[in-house]
């Protein structure tokens, strides 16, 4: 199943969700909307899904109007942040509410329904728990039966609000690597929302990065990162320095420092310079384009992450580098740094 | 609720407490006040039902005045309770599940019984109904009764009991907020199935707890009651206001049998609401994530 955005707009009183977006989904994908909180990101979720309605736009389900039905008309499978498990059934009361509330035609045998439901329960490794409550569960099982449930209805879409927000950091991890698991065996064409880049990036085929009710960049996790096609995606997705920079007569300006660095195709005016914490390389002073002083040095794992002063015009600018540990950096000593790689990106 | 600490519980350290005659005081205090104003007046309520004896009692219950006002006041909680059921229920689901322009000031309403003296309320139907009020002369036209009649008296009980039911659900409801009944419908779930299968077993304790207050004010009710109902014996007189009467005509054992009745209705109100109260912490704590 396909699923196609066209012209997409929402607004909350003034506020405005969801900025003209468009975006196509293939059969199959499995779709990150990553951004942080009022990118509009979970806004074009309820859309997709016929929990909230655009004021203009089109939603296509493999070119068929799907904003013509109501949610339970669209066969979406929706998993919500908090689980929104229905408190009062049990486990197995849960999965099998979207098959108990089919019409009669359509609707499967006690037998069947027993025999689907225990079968989503195995699939998400908890039929042990099909007599338990929800409040007797914990997160990471809550969200998996949470799944159960949404797949129950045979989805041909599965949406997933920020599925693992609600769970610690470990449990978080484990999910991750099985819901990509589990979508490689149901393939069933999915999005997902998260402002977290690390699971979107591990997770996801493709990326679609948003912010402020637009989508800036779509592409895969590698092209997000390595490519990114705005300021706001190089500053949004891994860690970037950003420093602001003046490019004038074919030279790049920090302050009143000349930064010795290839220009490209980089307009001239005011810009902004854009370079990830780990494309650094750090030698002895004078030896690459601008010279600091280390101020704190914090080492644990492969790198070392340091603060270090940069002196611009008499002012001291912060800029936080990670080194790899072949050599300690020490509070005090001077650096001079070289960019391996970076980008310039035009406007103040 | 809270709970008493368990029998083998450690002594307490001296200066984590009280001087021992500073709490004999203050719970000397509290004891007092309490037999005063509560103990007491419940005491003598029974000791005058029964300051003739046990038949004397039955027999005062069963004086046809006395029957026909427990018939009366029974048939008006009854109605006014169920309407205040049914309009709570969908207010509160209205307010509590969607926004729309004039939450505000619907709440407000809501609100406004319990913010108006209850003489006033029935004064409101006497304004409207009575025989110089807005509707008196149609009403009249159309021998249709309801001041100083049972219409008038529900119309007031159910005034005065409005919020009962809503004011305890719109909390609840709001706070259970409504990712449940969007799940129950991306599922495919209608709406009427939604609010049958998901919405209302989430509330049924909030539900009973307000519909046991809204009763317990509906059966006791004076004020307004007494402003529209004319007191036309064994008519419109309802328990409370039997009472009235007839201790002002010092038939104490019959006034304190009819009391004794309202009396018993509060200790298994008390006793019911605490086993509720109970059920909706535990369904509180059900739902914490």
């Amino acid at each position: 199943m396909t699923i196609e955005v066209r012209h997409l707009i929402k607004r909350f009183g003034t506020f405005t969700a969801l900025d003209n977006v468009d975006l196509k989904v293939e059969t199959g994908e499995l779709v990150a909307l990553l951004g942080p909180s009022g990118s509009g990101k979970t806004s074009l979720l309820r859309i997709i899904a016929g929990l909230d309605w655009p004021d203009a736009g089109e939603v296509r389900f493999d070119g068929e109007d799907a904003l013509a039905r109501g949610a339970g008309e669209r066969q979406v499978g929706f998993v919500f942040q908090h689980y929104a498990l229905f408190r009062h059934m049990n486990v197995f009361e849960n999965v099998a509410f979207g098959l108990r509330v089919q019409p009669r035609a359509i609707r499967p045998n006690e037998a069947r329904i027993r025999k689907r439901v225990m079968d989503l329960l195995e699939l998400v490794q908890l039929d042990w728990l099909a007599d338990r409550y929800p409040s007797q569960l914990s997160g990471g099982q809550r969200q998996r039966i949470a799944l159960a449930r949404a797949l129950a209805i045979e989805p041909r879409i599965l949406l997933l609000d920020e599925p693992f927000g609600a769970l610690d950091a470990k449990v978080r991890k484990e999910l991750r690597r099985w819901l990509r698991q589990l979508h490689e065996e149901i393939h069933v064409t999915s999005i997902f929302v998260t402002h977290d880049q690390e699971e979107a990036l591990e997770v996801a085929n493709r990326v679609v990065v948003m912010d402020k009710g637009k989508i800036e960049q779509i592409g895969t996790p590698a092209e997000v990162y390595d490519n990114p096609a705005t300021p706001f995606v190089h500053g949004f997705i891994g860690e970037s320095i950003v420093l602001p920079v003046q490019v004038s007569g074919g030279q790049m300006l920090l302050g009143d420092k000349v930064l010795d660095l290839d220009l490209r195709d980089a307009r001239t005016g005011p810009s902004h310079l854009f370079i990830r914490r780990h494309d650094v390389t750090v030698l002895p002073p004078g030896g690459g384009v601008i010279d600091g002083d280390v101020k704190r040095v914090r080492a644990f794992g492969p790198t070392q992450r340091a603060d270090i002063a940069l002196h611009v015009g008499g002012a001291e600018t912060l800029i936080e580098i990670d080194a790899p540990r072949d050599r300690d950096l020490k509070p005090g000593e001077i650096v001079s740094l070289q960019p391996r790689r970076y980008r310039i990106f035009a406007g103040a | 609720m809270t709970s008493i600490s368990k029998s083998h519980a450690p002594p307490v350290p001296q200066g984590r407490t009280e001087p021992l005659l500073v709490r004999i005081v203050l719970i000397a205090i509290a004891v007092t006040f309490l037999t005063i104003f509560v103990v007491l007046p419940l005491v003598v309520v029974f000791a005058g039902a029964f300051a003739r004896g046990v038949d004397a009692y039955l027999a005062a219950l069963a004086e046809p005045e006395a029957l026909s006002a427990i018939r009366l006041t029974l048939l008006v909680a009854a109605i006014s309770v169920t309407l205040n059921l049914v309009f709570g229920v969908i207010a509160a689901w209205a307010v509590a599940k969607f926004d729309f322009p004039g939450k505000t000031l619907l709440v407000t309403l809501i609100d406004l019984p319990f913010s108006v003296s209850p003489v006033i309320s029935g004064l409101v139907f006497v304004l409207l109904f009575g025989a110089q009020g807005y509707f008196g002369s149609w009403l009249a036209a159309h021998d249709i009764r309801i001041l100083f009649a049972v219409p008038g008296i529900v119309l007031a009980t159910t005034f005065v009991t409005f919020p009962f039911v809503a004011r305890e659900l719109i909390p609840l409801m709001q706070e259970q907020g409504t990712q449940e009944e969007e799940a129950a419908i991306s599922l495919g779930a209608s709406g009427l199935r939604t609010f049958l299968r998901v919405t209302i077993p989430n509330i049924k304790w909030g539900v009973l707890y307000g519909v046991l207050l809204c009763n317990a004010r509906a059966m006791g009710e004076f004020g307004a009651v007494s402003v529209v109902s004319g007191h036309i014996r064994g008519e419109t007189n309802t328990m409370p206001l039997l009472v009235e009467i007839l201790y002002n005509e010092y038939q104490f054992v019959t006034s304190f049998a009819i009391a004794s009745l309202l009396a018993m209705l509060a200790l298994v109100t008390l006793i019911v609401k605490t086993i509720l109260e109970g059920r909706l912490e535990e369904g509180q704590t059900a739902r914490d994530d």
